[in-house]
């Protein structure tokens, strides 16, 4: 790893295609980041009675305690603690003496350069704030050592800081921030800030502790779910469990009946049961007698679902990249063919959702966690039907987001319910109901076809289809038909692949979509790596060499695939496993939120058709890295997020509802099901890239392609399929 | 209905039936028993009962008779949780946090009981604990580097 | 619960028509009655000088005709059969699925188009007690109408009376998938000649009124001998060995006759008592599946003088062996990890059972859950297992702790390791579940 990384950043929005397509339009989740240090809190909750805000983030109490308002928020990703990092880094002071809290709904301080609105995922904390954050700290620090001379009556120049503290090495004397920050705050900021000279940091590169995580290990840290106000009530609710159904009828009456009971709220779609805790409010559901009024999609099957989205795929494209004309050159030839299909995903993070409203006197206050508080507000203030000025957010920490807090439906729900409500009410789902009635990680379909001359591959067509995803949540960056999360990884491959032609068909579903933690990259690459190993293989070339063979514009690509190969002594065989007699192992490499990630894992397949993933191996060029430890986290994390995916994930539907409700029928894995992770940095002094999803996506295909080279059968559809991969008896 | 919670006495007034779990957060706000699937499956509401892991939302509050709990937020003093919750904070296994404590309490169960377990051990003890997360692998280190200290 | 493979069914009846077998069909023609086995006087009811041994209990002789009619019918038990999954209770569709089709069961709400509406107290009780619908064709004996010959006419009318207070439900009856042969309902004419012997019930003078109650409730309304006594070729109940233990919708109905190795005779009343009252015995395991719904639907609806009566008749039923081994004891405190040699299992049963089950199998947070000692673990044949862990027990929803259905997440091969694995760790002899065993299992669901 590069000693004294020099993390770029964004300083102006782009929200240029090409920008959302590297960093962007992937959101799912996290990203990357980090610290070391004894524990500062992360406890948004305390209100800062004494001190003085030098700006949007910072702000120094007269103790010299230093509360960074940090605009991305945190649900595991560490991004706390790396954007700490960089506010601390330029300011000078140790993250000892830092308490972070989360940022309230404020467009214009805490919008996110590249999204233009404020949200926190698609692995893009580090290379949107980075530039911003420091730039924060710079100036703070500019302001204090300028109040520090105006008090002294010396230039600023020859003042120097440490640590929180200014120093006049001339003069002999000393003065801490917080005596300063009253004055600092009264000048105007400096336009132009000199940053640190990297050779000088302590904090950016260098693996910190967390600062969130203190608190986290002894229960202290306040979730949305922990949320308790005065005099508060607990609801749980029920929507229909048939898609977009309604609520017919509802007898109330044993539901009333329950010890602790208060009150039943029934609305269009959904109804709630209120009560003095938990536990009363989901036996008073239970007790409820709901007439449902299923409505349309009350015949919706997964069948159907899939030979509908296959026959969408046959229809016209919209064009999201093309060069050459690929369909001329794949007329004849050395062609292939493949389809891949990825079915839906819920998130389910570990903290249901929840959110706690209090709505009274024409206004409404709301606590709980998201990943985009401006719409959390937005979405509050619709649901009244009054200003957005009237709701207050109130942000929490995120048990676990990938996605699922980047929509709003919960915190809309709550505040339904809540308006019938006296006094405020938390709303925890049950877990079958987060399961049931989320947004849902889109189906995909995705076809590919190429042209092999030589061993390499001179044409290339991938249509993907799918539902549009940007086209509620982002408008803008959905446009002519063409959704650039769908298609993010399609277009500016490491590969050499000649001419190309890459096609978007949007295909919706009676099924809403969200982001999932790896965003459209998951189809894509999942396809695009699967398909590469469908073709070596079938033109008889090692799946490494071959794509050796296509980098030759790719150095950065070529080099984790290289370091990959040689970590997990590509050419040898699998380690035997007393899982099963089949092994193999398998190759897949990208280059997707700014990021370059090889990966091998090996697999083990029992005669029944059972996988066990035995070891994975990532090589990563992420370019700078604010915290390396955090950065192995979320690659570890994503592996293991993606592999509960590619083994086990899926969501159907049957009558129109869900199949699946809690991890009995939803299966992540679990540790005894874990290969060993080996995670190796390419030193890099890049851009930074994104971090928190690209395990999920890496890991999907490398698993696949072990199974395919461990069975023979390259599965097409996920997650696998035991009985397509059983032993004939 | 007399409880005795990280040590202290409590008296609730709850129906027999109603999950520890809830008892915990809702009725005495302790909350940092987590509550992630309501049916014995993730262990996201693993508490003690006599220093044996049990998972709080599957168990009725009028089974707990007079055995100690403890939650997480007791488990420090604990010899076994205090080394516990120290490696996590070493080696750096939480991320979102959710589902550390019923892990922690978990682990510190495990490490009173074994002192060194090894990796069948490691899973026997902490397989019914889910984390979305995937800090597996470093909880795996954790306890390692727990037995260790 | 109460379905029967209609294939031997009929392939008895092709036997029948052979004169040579004769004798055969003789021996499982003339058997003795259900209670045949009592000692006593069987005297016509109205002769009968003792307490009442039909209608409604003792408690209910102040409660009105409604009530009465109610417990009638929660004695009968016709909900569970007569609600499809998830569906509107007595409104039908719940499917049985044989070999050779699926049957489904009726609409019993008064809807006069789908439902019953339009039968008369005639039609009602040639349907129960001699299994002739309206329009003269035959039910199969799915529907145990050769026990329920036996109630009284008043207690039949009493269940229509019921059936009529509910509110019709307009659900359209699906029909039966049978093909030719086992779509010729009226060779079941001939069926029913030989095994439904269309008689009410008959106490016997010489033994208890409790008993006679008992013995009422458990063969005329409960008609527990459908699920518990074998079938003979003919696939009537072999009285011969009653309540020995059958095959019910691929859950082993136990041995419940008094032997002590294979049935309740070690059982103590108050064991009994907790078992058919709330589905739990301390150590002894809980009513799952088909049983799990007679007690929901039926046996905790009743009054604790019919529990009693029916735990005195079931003790006096004589011992009958059935080849099921005698219960272990606890298991090991510790996972002895080396001994187990199924990785798979053990993986599975660490993530997902120990949470509740514990290593020991004495369970980790409430009765419910123990393991050891319980008949289904100590089957060899690990049906009952399988069977739990592909539907799980009890409700989501209820106050009590359930277990949740496995089906969805875990392959053949995955159910039938960990299944495996609990019957050889808790269990006195170790399964051998197969993923074919599984899927067929999971095909009966
Ligand atoms: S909440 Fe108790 S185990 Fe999941
Ligand atoms: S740390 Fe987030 S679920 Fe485990």
């Amino acid at each position: 790893m590069r000693r004294n990384p020099e993390p770029a950043f964004v300083d102006k929005a782009d929200l240029s295609r090409r920008a959302l397509l590297r960093g962007s339009a992937a959101l799912a989740g996290g990203f990357l980041i980090g610290i070391e240090l004894p524990p500062a809190r992360a406890r948004a909750d305390e209100p800062l009675t004494t001190g003085i805000r030098l700006n949007a983030f910072i702000h120094v109490a007269p103790d010299d305690t230093v509360t960074l308002t940090l605009p991305a928020v945190e649900m595991g990703q560490g991004v706390y603690t790396s954007q700490a990092q960089c506010l601390a880094e330029e300011l000078d002071i140790g993250l000892d003496k830092v308490i972070a809290a989360h940022a309230p709904p404020d467009q214009a301080n805490y919008g996110s350069p590249i999204f233009k609105i404020q949200a926190t995922g698609g692995s893009t904390t580090t290379m949107a704030w980075t530039g911003p954050l420091r730039k924060a700290g710079a100036t703070a620090r500019a302001m204090l050592l300028q109040a520090a001379a105006a008090e002294w009556g010396v230039e600023a120049a020859g003042l120097t800081t440490e640590n929180g503290v200014i120093t006049d090495k001339a003069g002999g004397r000393a003065i801490r921030y917080g005596e300063v920050a009253d004055r600092a705050a009264r000048l105007q900021p400096p336009a132009d800030v000199k940053l640190k000279d990297p050779s000088r940091f302590r904090l950016i590169g260098k693996t910190v502790h967390r600062i969130d995580t203190p608190d986290k290990a002894t229960g202290k840290a306040v979730y949305g779910i922990d949320v308790m106000r005065p005099g508060m009530k607990y609801a749980t609710l029920m929507a229909s469990p048939v898609l977009g159904g309604k609520i017919g009828s509802v007898d109330q009456s044993k539901a009333l009946a329950v010890r602790g009971v208060r009150q039943v709220v029934v609305l269009e779609d959904l109804v709630a049961v209120i009560a003095d805790n938990t536990w009363a409010a989901m036996q008073g559901l239970g007790a409820l007698a709901i007439e449902w009024a299923p409505g349309p999609n009350a015949g919706l099957a997964q069948a159907q679902l899939w030979a509908d989205i296959e026959k969408a795929s046959e229809g016209a494209g919209v064009v999201a990249g093309k060069e050459g004309d690929a369909l001329a050159r794949l007329k004849d030839g050395t062609l292939f063919e493949a389809t891949y299909e990825l079915p839906y995903l819920a998130h389910a993070p570990m903290e249901v959702t929840n959110c706690t409203v209090h709505v009274h006197d024409g206004g409404c206050e709301v606590w709980t966690g998201t990943q985009v508080p401006g719409y959390a507000q937005a979405g509050a203030a619709k649901a009244l039907g009054i200003d957005p000025g009237r709701v207050t957010i109130n942000n929490h920490l995120i048990g676990g987001g990938f996605g699922r807090r980047l929509e709003v439906d919960g915190v809309i729900k709550a505040v339904r319910i809540a308006a019938h409500v006296q006094g405020p009410v938390k709303v925890v789902w049950s877990r079958e109901e987060d399961i049931r009635q989320q947004l849902y990680r889109p189906l995909y379909h995705d076809r590919l076809k190429a042209r092999v001359e030589n061993g390499k591959i001179t044409a290339w067509h991938h249509r993907i289809t799918g539902g549009s995803i940007m086209a509620h949540w982002l408008p803008p960056a959905f446009k002519d038909g063409l959704d650039i999360d769908a298609v993010d990884g399609t277009t500016e491959l490491p590969y050499s692949i000649g001419d190309m032609l890459i096609e978007y068909i949007r295909h919706e579903s009676a099924v809403p979509v969200a982001f999932w933690r790896g965003v459209g990259p998951n189809g894509s690459i999942f396809s695009i790596e699967s398909f590469m190993d469908l073709v070596a293989r079938k033109t008889g070339t090692d799946p490494l060499a071959f794509r050796r063979g296509l980098l030759d514009k790719s150095p950065r690509a070529l080099g984790v695939l290289n370091l990959v190969s040689d970590k997990a002594s590509w050419g040898t065989r699998a380690p035997a496993s007393p899982f099963g007699a089949r092994r193999g192992r398998g190759l897949a490499l990208m280059n997707v939120f700014g990021s370059y990630l090889a990966a091998v894992a090996d697999v083990a397949v029992s005669d029944e058709g059972d996988v066990r993933v035995t070891r994975v191996v990532v090589a990563a060029d992420v370019g700078n890295v604010i915290n390396p430890d955090i950065v192995v986290a979320q690659i570890q994390g994503g592996v293991t997020f993606g592999l509960s995916a590619v083994l086990y994930g899926k969501i159907t539907f049957a009558g129109g509802g869900v199949e699946q409700g809690n991890f009995n029928d939803y299966r992540i894995v679990r540790i005894d099901e874990m290969p060993s992770i080996e995670v190796h940095i390419v030193p890099s002094a890049e851009n930074s890239g994104g971090i928190g999803e690209p395990g999920t996506v890496i890991v999907q295909p490398a698993v696949a392609n072990a199974v395919f080279a461990a069975t023979g059968v390259q599965l097409t559809r996920m997650p696998i399929d035991a009985t397509l991969i059983a032993k004939a008896t | 209905m007399d409880l005795m919670v990280n040590g202290s006495p409590y008296s609730v007034d709850v129906a027999d039936e109603m999950p520890l779990l809830w008892v915990v957060r809702d009725v005495l706000g302790l909350t940092g028993t987590k509550f992630g699937c309501g049916i014995a499956q993730c262990g996201a509401c693993t508490v003690h009962l006599d220093g044996a892991a049990v998972r709080s939302c599957q168990l009725p509050v009028g089974a707990v008779g007079g055995r100690a709990i403890t939650t997480i937020e007791g488990v420090g003093k604990t010899p076994a949780g205090a080394k516990i919750q120290k490696a996590w904070l070493d080696l750096e296994v939480i991320q979102c946090g959710y589902c550390q404590p019923g892990q922690i309490m978990s682990a510190s169960a495990l490490l009173a009981a074994n002192p060194q377990p090894d990796d069948a051990a490691i899973d026997a003890a902490m397989a019914g604990n889910l984390c979305r997360c995937g800090t597996y692998v470093r909880i795996r280190e954790g306890i390692k580097h727990a037995a260790q200290s | 619960m109460r379905l029967k493979p209609i294939l031997l069914t009929l392939a008895g009846i092709a036997l029948v028509a052979g004169a040579a077998a004769a004798g055969v069909v003789g021996w499982m023609v003339f058997q003795p009655g259900p209670y045949g086995f009592a000692a006593g006087t069987p005297v016509e009811l109205a002769a009968y000088k003792g307490p009442a041994p039909t209608g409604a209990p003792a408690e209910l002789a102040n409660a009105n005709t409604a009530a009465r009619g109610a417990y009638i019918a929660n004695m009968a038990d016709c909900e569970a059969c007569h609600t499809a999954k998830g569906g509107t209770p007595f409104a039908g569709g719940r499917a049985f699925v044989l070999p050779f089709g699926t049957i489904y069961t009726p609409n019993l709400t008064p809807d006069p188009e789908t439902g019953i509406g339009k039968w008369t107290d005639t039609d009602f009780l040639n349907a129960v007690h001699r299994g002739i619908a309206p329009d003269g064709s035959r039910y199969y004996p799915a529907f145990p109408y050769p026990s329920y010959s036996l109630l009284t006419d008043e207690d039949a009318l009493a269940v229509k009376a019921y059936l009529f207070s509910l509110k019709p439900v307009k659900q359209a009856n699906k029909p039966n998938t049978f093909a030719f042969p086992y779509n010729q309902r009226w060779l079941m004419m001939i069926w029913a000649t030989l095994f439904d012997p269309d008689r009410r019930f008959r106490p016997i003078e010489g033994q208890s009124a409790e008993w006679n109650r008992g013995a009422y409730l458990v063969e005329a309304a409960g008609h527990c001998g459908e699920c518990h006594t074998p079938r003979n070729l003919m696939q009537a109940l072999d009285q011969r060995r009653k309540f020995a233990g059958a095959v019910a919708e691929g859950w082993n109905a136990y041995n419940i006759s008094s032997q002590e190795v294979s049935g309740i005779g070690d059982w103590s009343v108050e064991e009994l008592i907790a078992y058919l009252s709330t589905g739990h015995a301390e150590a002894r395991g809980v009513a799952s599946g088909p049983m799990g719904e007679a007690v929901e639907l039926s046996l905790s609806r009743l009054t604790k003088s019919d529990i009693a009566a029916i735990v005195t008749y079931l003790r006096s039923v004589p011992a009958v062996a059935s080849d099921l081994p005698k219960l272990a004891g606890p298991a090991a405190a510790t996972p002895q990890l080396a001994a187990i040699g199924d990785p798979v299992g053990q993986r599975i049963f660490e993530g997902n059972c120990v949470s509740c089950h514990a290593w020991t199998g004495a369970g980790a947070l409430i009765g419910q859950a123990q393991l050891t000692g319980v008949r289904a673990v100590n089957d060899p044949s690990g049906a009952n297992v399988t069977q739990m862990i592909l539907g799980g027990t009890g409700r989501p929803g209820s106050p009590h702790p359930y277990m949740p259905s496995f089906s969805r997440s875990y392959s053949d091969a995955e159910i039938a390791a960990v299944t495996n694995y609990v019957t050889a760790h808790f269990g006195s002899a170790p399964s051998r579940v197969t993923p074919a065993d599984v899927a067929n299992l999971r095909a009966q669901n």
